[in-house]
């Protein structure tokens, strides 16, 4: 892209802010009742995070992966491809995620969580009850319709945010689990900000977090096991 | 196109030929309520075109949504029924181009339309196959106009879209830039190609092209057409709280929209603007600027002091 310097966010904006949320309504509707099911999915994740097990982590990744799939195909592909053409490699991106999380979480056996572990396990917990249970509200708190609610499992954005507290909660930093989220967050806090949404900060809000908690963990972690 | 000065007898004829043209082919603009829509010629040709067409960016891009798609196809009947052709897409424009097609069959395919599309692939092999994807999205036999998207691949795109118009599947070939970039290129294209038609960014606060790209296209006989000329709704969004001018009534402008486009459209190299709306209401109101009268210079500095000063 030539004269790059020239460009501004808003220039790759394709739609409106009205086509933009209308399709999460005409999306709701299509897809209504897996709604609940992915709630049922969202719970069981939360019941197998406080309670542990021996397949806790192959469980949760298993449930993630199975959201981010879902999203990849009934959002990104059916729905976000009609309005934008970036969506088929949005949609690769989600799947690729889908796939690491199944080799690392279900293949590997890496994925592991313990409540009250330290002080990343409780964010991490924390942000994944609000994108369980919180970010539906978000849209209606701003006035948007309550169809247009954006649901974890369905929606990208918290299942991206929910995926991000299971991440920065784990016994270990998965950095190669984090990026396709932390791209995510940064191409949908843009997009929102170039409609100038009232929550645009949301999102990278959750991944300036996340990658804060990472960070610190890593290093934490570098210094136990350095001989110094 | 009519000044405040004095009908010069071309452009009587020219109008007066526009007039017939839409009586023939769309009986329903033969109200007595429907002001003459001015026009300019296509420059290669002298073909008449309006002053003012109709653009798809962002407005269009509404997908699958069908109550979305039916309000699109509203837009584009209210536009056709006030005297518009010339609407104008980009494979870069999401489902624009599509929701054009709905509505375009949804009107029964509008005699009168004046198709312009764009070429936008960086592979000049893989252009064909596009513009050939795009004419079935529009449901059309073929494009009017096929311009060159932000001059990417441009040689290359420019020889398939001159191959097509000496085969007869084109009529007319053009370039596309916006918001100012690559003027240096987008000039030195006009020197050298036989263009018929160049797109670019021009509107009451962006007049870089005045220097050199709008006179080079009256010297090449090069058409014109405008896109944003609200910056996207910015500029209407500034200036829209402030009163009108007294001089708005002067020149017949009712809204601070039409006081843009008539800016842009008075001046002697621009063939015609393209805003984009999802609005019947903003498409009336648009197309009402393209009739009556166009500021003369005198107006046109008026206008520029008043808006620089908003």
């Amino acid at each position: 892209m030539s004269e790059w310097w020239t460009y501004s966010l808003s220039d790759f904006l394709l739609f409106s802010p009205r086509t933009y949320y209308r399709l999460f309504e005409l999306y709701n509707v299509a897809v209504w009742p897996w709604q609940v099911l992915a709630i049922v999915l969202g719970l069981a994740v939360l019941v197998l995070w406080l309670r542990g097990g021996a397949w806790q982590g192959r469980s949760v990744a298993v449930l993630l992966a199975t959201c981010w799939l879902f999203v990849a195909w009934a959002y990104l592909l059916t729905y976000y491809d009609t309005i934008n053409w970036a969506a088929s490699y949005l949609a690769a991106g989600f799947a690729v995620e889908a796939l690491l999380l199944v080799w690392t979480g279900l293949m590997r056996n890496c994925l592991s969580l313990r409540p009250g572990r330290d002080v990343a396990g409780a964010i991490g917990l924390c942000l994944f009850v609000f994108a369980l249970f919180a970010w539906p509200l978000v849209g209606p708190l701003l006035d948007r319709p309550w169809l247009q609610a954006e649901i974890f499992g369905i929606a990208p954005d918290p299942t991206v945010v929910a995926t991000l507290g299971v991440l920065i909660a784990a016994d270990r930093t998965h950095w190669e689990l984090l990026v396709v989220p932390l791209l995510w967050c940064a191409i949908s806090g843009a997009t929102l900000w170039a409609m100038q949404s009232p929550d645009a900060l949301l999102v990278p809000a959750a991944a300036l977090l996340a990658l804060v908690l990472a960070c610190w963990k890593t290093f934490s972690r570098a210094r136990q096991v350095s001989p110094a | 196109m009519a000044q405040m000065s004095p009908l010069s007898r071309r452009q009587l004829l020219r109008g007066l030929a526009g007039t017939a043209a839409s009586a023939l082919f769309r009986p329903q603009l033969a109200s007595s309520e429907q002001a003459r829509v001015l026009g300019n010629p296509i420059p290669s040709t002298g073909e008449e075109l309006p002053v003012v067409g109709l653009g798809s960016w962002i407005t269009f891009n509404v997908g699958n949504d069908l109550i979305a798609r039916d309000a699109c196809a509203q837009v584009m009947a209210a536009f056709f029924d006030s005297g518009g052709r010339l609407i104008d897409s980009s494979p870069m424009y999401g489902s624009s181009q599509k929701v054009i097609g709905y509505g375009l069959t949804k009107l029964n395919g509008p005699p009168s339309l004046f198709s312009a599309d764009k070429v936008w692939i960086s592979s000049g092999a893989r252009g064909p196959d596009q513009i050939e994807a795009s004419r079935r999205f529009w449901g059309i036999p073929r494009f009017d106009l096929l311009q060159v998207h932000n001059l990417l691949s441009w040689e290359e795109h420019l020889r398939t879209l001159f191959a097509m118009k000496a085969a007869g599947r084109l009529r007319y070939v053009g370039i596309t830039t916006s918001e100012g970039r690559r003027h240096a290129d987008v000039e030195r294209i006009m020197r050298a190609q036989p263009l018929d038609f160049v797109q670019l960014t021009y509107n009451i606060l962006d007049r870089q092209v005045e220097d050199r790209i709008l006179p080079l296209a009256q010297d090449r006989g090069i058409g014109v057409i405008v896109n944003r000329p609200f910056r996207e709704g910015e500029l209407l969004r500034k200036i829209e709280r402030h009163p009108l001018p007294g001089w708005a009534a002067e020149i017949g402008c009712g809204s601070w929209a039409q006081i843009i486009l008539k800016f842009i459209i008075s001046h002697p190299a621009v063939t015609c603007a393209i805003p984009a709306t999802t609005r019947v209401d903003h498409v009336r109101e648009n197309m009402a600027a393209a009739t009556g009268l166009l500021p003369d210079q005198a107006m046109r500095a008026r206008m520029i002091a008043r808006v620089e000063k908003l």
